[in-house]
């Protein structure tokens, strides 16, 4: 082999080495799954993780016979000559490490089968939610006996830590999957039929979920989140989601109510107002949740006037249309919007 | 029919004693000149070799689109594309990747070299090889036909429906992919078909089924799997063309169709496919690799039977792909076990490959560095893919990077890294000339590190999360050093391939002579001239070993393979017909001699799925018409094509 190549060879497997474990290192990255937080997920990252140090090994370990291999002294000969006589030998490699390797895979089945059913939602969970995935965002319906119990909120998702949430998923129009990495696998939402999942977080905490299957222009801004509350921070956001939107308390604010009435009522409720659409998210709490466009922007008033002025430069293909809005009255709608706590 | 008529014995001759034979046999074999001989010939290596240039071409293109892609995802909330742009191209990156490169390029060494490796003047249906490569090219172009008017296919390969529904995607984009995959589909059947009765008919007198190449074995094998699976995709198109155009309901949900239907459909086909363009590719190592370890292949017959059974497991994995579709536990853990099985035969190949390098002796060549890296980047994808074959873990794996990471390490690792190796070894065969071997060194340097260093960290940004066909990501999700990682190693790799058109090129100017078998090789291809004459061997070989052209340094068994003295078949194009497994001489097999047909037929066949897509029924009218009569012409009996005389039995 080349000098020149070998060393640049050299150098470029040390740089992928240690980038890689640089990368590894900072896996607290908010869509990692090397680590998870709760039963659902849990069992699975264990497998996950003894099935990639298999991987691991058994890549060092062949590599290891490969180089070796390849560079072992060997006589001289004349290139024309064969190195055996005969075309036998060389079989115990195959019987041994096929033999190996069917040990370690049938290991590897028992304990995904006993891993399947470890992360099976328990018997007896009573908190249910229903998600409905569209393009390009998540409608959740907090269920219950009670009819006055039921709200519907969007792309963000409460639970109470150390519960068990089952969560029905529907589709509103393609194919989507459900992915709260650090809860547990994904979950594909599918046209037709119901999937159900479920969560549960042990540690309070914001963990971020996000499309897992190509759904078109926007798949890359269908995002969501979970937020896990202990029990009473819980009822009291429960509680708070329940209540209906405020009355405008200025006639600023009224007239920012109207113009919404106007323009985007046909697709968006707000509880406590005559808007009543069903297209996209509900907004009678909005400003409780932390961003715009399913996870698109933070919720900030800046960005809610810009995601009002202009969705479609910053999330382009979406379904809300560009407004013919004038600038005095998105600024109403905008005020109108953050009352809505 | 075999007429009762006298039997005719061919005639044995030996190459030395009549210098005329060449000439004879060229002139009766030879292709017109000009430009209608160009478009009519049969030649198989004329076809293997356009196979070979196109699938490349379609290589670059596909090479290309992934630039752009990588463009765009190199840092976090790039605008180079906009959203439906991207998915245009990541889609037609995979389908031209997939369909128009990986199977059409090993179709071409294939069609190359099935004939000379089996001791044959040609495959057993040549006209259908030709018509076979026209509907490749003709497809190939239907497929980017709406690609200028940015319109190009935008559902990814995969195409899940009600995506690619007409509700949701109204445009002309899925019609062509739609339509286009029918046609293309035809292509692949009819190869199938041609290979499948090449081998069982054409081999040379001797070369019983235990003794073909395992290159063979790969390619019989992806055969029978495309012409079982093939048929699911071809049906699942049509379908989803007839549901857009013509109002049936399979997949819409509101009249009670089934997006599910659609993705067991495809996967039916999609797994069975993977394996279809990687075996024969694993075939070439398995029958290369051992050329340059200076020792026959250990355990033969165990990767003979490694190749045929991945396939047959391969018809009983597809539903992995579709671990999260929300299926019951005990289907998924059917599926997951069947994943975790279909290792073992990989494992067969990995052992017999390493054994042969360990008891041979590496003579460090370009192609053979292909090769030796082709064995490490199988493993590493293949150990990704067992990690995903387990449910619980392939449900956080699924539509992550770590999966495209995986994908690439087997299409690129066990497929392309062969592919080019494979280039290197028979380039001198094909053209005559050597390949230069420092600048081959040089392109497998940069092509191996450019790989690894573009595609391994994928497997990261899997692990922190990324999803794949996303065209965008904000700064917050920490995926942007790794990116620029994958998109600089990716552009290297680009580099590395360049470097070896580079090559390619110049070789094929100024390559030092090759001579009929450069690498001293045991298959009987190198017996025959650089580049082969047009009738590939003057006498039909005989043939004794599985290594006819090692039998003087091998204990070998009773009995010589001949490629001197044999049959010589010189009454118009003909070659010898064997019996299906002991390959005993059987009847004198007629060769059809070239024809326009061929061309004829792709193309009416062209302008039909043209009419449908532009609903020009006269033209679908027209059309068939045109490719009726064009089947009558093609049929029409020809009394220099009858099998009329059989030989004798001795």
């Amino acid at each position: 082999m080349t000098g020149g190549a070998s060393r640049l060879v050299a150098a470029a497997v040390v740089v992928v080495a240690g980038f890689a474990a640089s990368q590894v290192a900072r896996a607290e990255s908010s869509m990692s799954y090397l680590t998870t937080f709760g039963p659902a997920g849990d069992p699975a990252t264990r497998l996950g993780w003894g099935l990639g140090l298999i991987s691991i090994a058994v890549t060092v370990i062949v590599t290891a016979l490969l180089l070796a291999g390849l560079l072992r002294r060997r006589q001289r000969a004349d290139p024309k000559a064969l190195a055996v006589a005969s075309d036998t030998g060389g079989m115990a490699w195959i019987y041994v490490g096929t033999g190996i390797t069917t040990v370690i895979l049938l290991a590897c089945a028992v304990w995904t089968i006993r891993t399947i059913s470890a992360i099976a939602m328990p018997v007896g969970t009573d908190l249910s939610l229903e998600v409905s995935a569209a393009q390009w965002w998540w409608r959740v319906r907090y269920d219950n006996a009670d009819p006055s119990q039921v709200f519907d909120t969007a792309n963000e998702i409460h639970i109470p830590v150390g519960r068990p949430v089952r969560v029905e998923l529907e589709s509103l129009d393609v194919i989507h999957s459900f992915w709260i990495p650090k809860l547990g696998g994904k979950m594909d939402v599918i046209p037709g039929r119901t999937n159900v999942t479920w969560l549960e977080a042990d540690a309070p905490g914001v963990y971020r979920g996000q499309c897992g299957e190509y759904c078109g222009a926007q798949h890359a801004h269908m995002a969501l989140s979970v937020v896990a509350d202990p029990p009473a921070t819980y009822a009291a956001w429960v509680a708070d989601q329940l209540a209906q939107a405020p009355r405008p308390a200025s006639s600023d604010v009224a007239a920012g109510l109207a113009t919404f009435s106007r323009h985007c009522a046909a697709c968006h409720a707000i509880r406590g107002t005559d808007a009543g659409g069903i297209l996209g998210p509900d907004l009678t709490h909005l400003m409780s949740r932390s961003t715009l466009a399913a996870g698109t922007l933070p919720n900030t008033p800046a960005n809610l006037l810009a995601w009002l002025a202009d969705s479609q430069a910053i999330k382009p293909g979406c379904r809300m249309p560009r407004l013919a809005l004038s600038a005095r009255e998105l600024q109403s709608v905008a005020r109108y919007l953050q009352t809505l706590q | 029919m075999i007429d009762s008529g006298p039997l005719r014995v061919p005639v044995l001759a030996r190459v030395s004693d009549d210098p005329g034979i060449e000439e004879r046999l060229r002139r009766i074999w030879e292709t017109g000149p000009g430009l209608i001989g160009w478009l009519s010939t049969v030649d198989h290596k004329e076809i293997g070799k356009r196979y070979l240039v196109l699938s490349f071409l379609f290589l670059l293109i596909g090479g290309i689109e992934a630039g752009v892609i990588r463009a765009q995802l190199g840092a976090p909330d790039q605008t180079l594309l906009t959203p439906e742009q991207y998915n245009q191209l990541f889609t037609m990156h995979g389908v031209t990747m997939i369909f128009l490169y990986a199977l059409p390029v090993l179709s071409g060494f294939s069609n190359y070299l099935w004939p000379l490796l089996l001791g044959s003047r040609d495959m057993a249906f040549p006209r259908l090889n030709a018509l076979s490569f026209w509907i490749f090219l003709l497809a190939g172009l239907f497929l980017y036909a709406s690609f200028p008017l940015g319109m190009a296919p935008d559902g990814g390969w995969f195409n899940y429906v009600p995506y690619a529904a007409h509700e949701f995607n109204p445009g002309p984009n899925i019609d062509v992919y739609a339509l286009g995959m029918v046609f293309l589909g035809m292509s692949t059947t009819v190869g199938s078909t041609n290979f499948i009765v090449t081998l069982a008919r054409t081999r040379a007198p001797g070369m019983s089924l235990n003794r073909v190449p395992i290159l063979v074995w790969g390619t019989l094998t992806a055969s029978v799997g495309n012409l079982l699976a093939v048929p699911a995709v071809s049906l699942a198109f049509f379908m989803l063309w007839m549901d857009r155009q013509v109002g049936t309901h399979f997949f819409d949900v509101a009249a009670g169709g089934q997006p599910l239907l659609w993705q067991h459909l495809f996967w039916m086909f999609g797994h069975p496919w993977v394996y279809a363009i990687v075996l024969p590719a694993m075939g070439i190592v398995s029958d290369a690799l051992p050329t340059f370890c200076r020792r026959p292949l250990v355990g033969y017959t165990p990767v003979a039977l490694a190749t045929v059974s991945t396939m047959v497991l391969g018809f009983g994995v597809w539903v992995h792909h579709m671990f999260a579709t929300g299926l019951p536990p005990i289907a998924l853990s059917f599926f997951s076990a069947a994943s975790f099985v279909i290792v073992i035969p990989s494992a067969v190949a990995v052992f017999a490959w390493l054994a042969t390098i360990w008891t041979g002796r590496p003579v460090f060549t370009a192609a053979f560095l292909f090769f030796a890296a082709f064995v490490f980047l199988f493993v590493v994808g293949g150990l990704s893919g067992f990690m995903t074959a387990s449910v619980p873990v392939d449900r956080q794996l699924t539509d992550t990077y770590f999966v495209v990471a995986h994908l690439h390490y087997v299409l690129i690792g066990i497929n392309v890294f062969p592919v080019v190796g494979g280039i290197h070894y028979w380039f001198p065969k094909i053209t005559g000339r050597l390949m230069n071997e420092r600048l081959g060194r040089w392109s497998f340097w940069v092509m191996f590190a450019g790989f690894n260093l573009g595609f391994f960290p994928m497997h990261i940004a899997g692990l922190l999360g990324m999803p794949r066909r996303i065209y965008t990501y904000g700064s917050g999700m920490g995926w942007g050093p790794v990116n620029m990682v994958i998109t600089l190693g990716s552009y290297l790799f680009a580099i590395g391939v360049l470097l070896f058109l580079v090559n390619v090129w110049r070789s094929l100017k100024r390559g030092e002579a090759a001579g009929p078998n450069p690498w001293h090789a045991p298959s009987l291809e190198w017996s025959t001239a650089s580049p082969p004459p047009v009738f590939n061997f003057a006498v039909i070989p005989t043939v004794a070993s599985r290594y006819p052209l090692w039998e003087d340094r091998l204990e070998a068994g009773a009995g010589r393979s001949s490629t001197e003295e044999g049959m010589l078949l010189d009454h118009g194009r003909e070659t010898i017909g064997t019996t299906v497994v002991g390959a005993e001489p059987d009847v004198i097999l007629r060769m059809p001699g070239d024809s326009l047909a061929p061309l004829a037929l792709a193309v009416a066949m062209a302008a039909i799925f043209v009419g449908l897509l532009l609903h020009s029924w006269t033209t679908v009218i027209v059309a068939t018409g045109a490719l009726l009569l064009t089947l009558v012409a093609w049929l029409w009996p020809s009394a220099a094509l009858g099998q009329t005389m059989e030989i004798a039995d001795e």
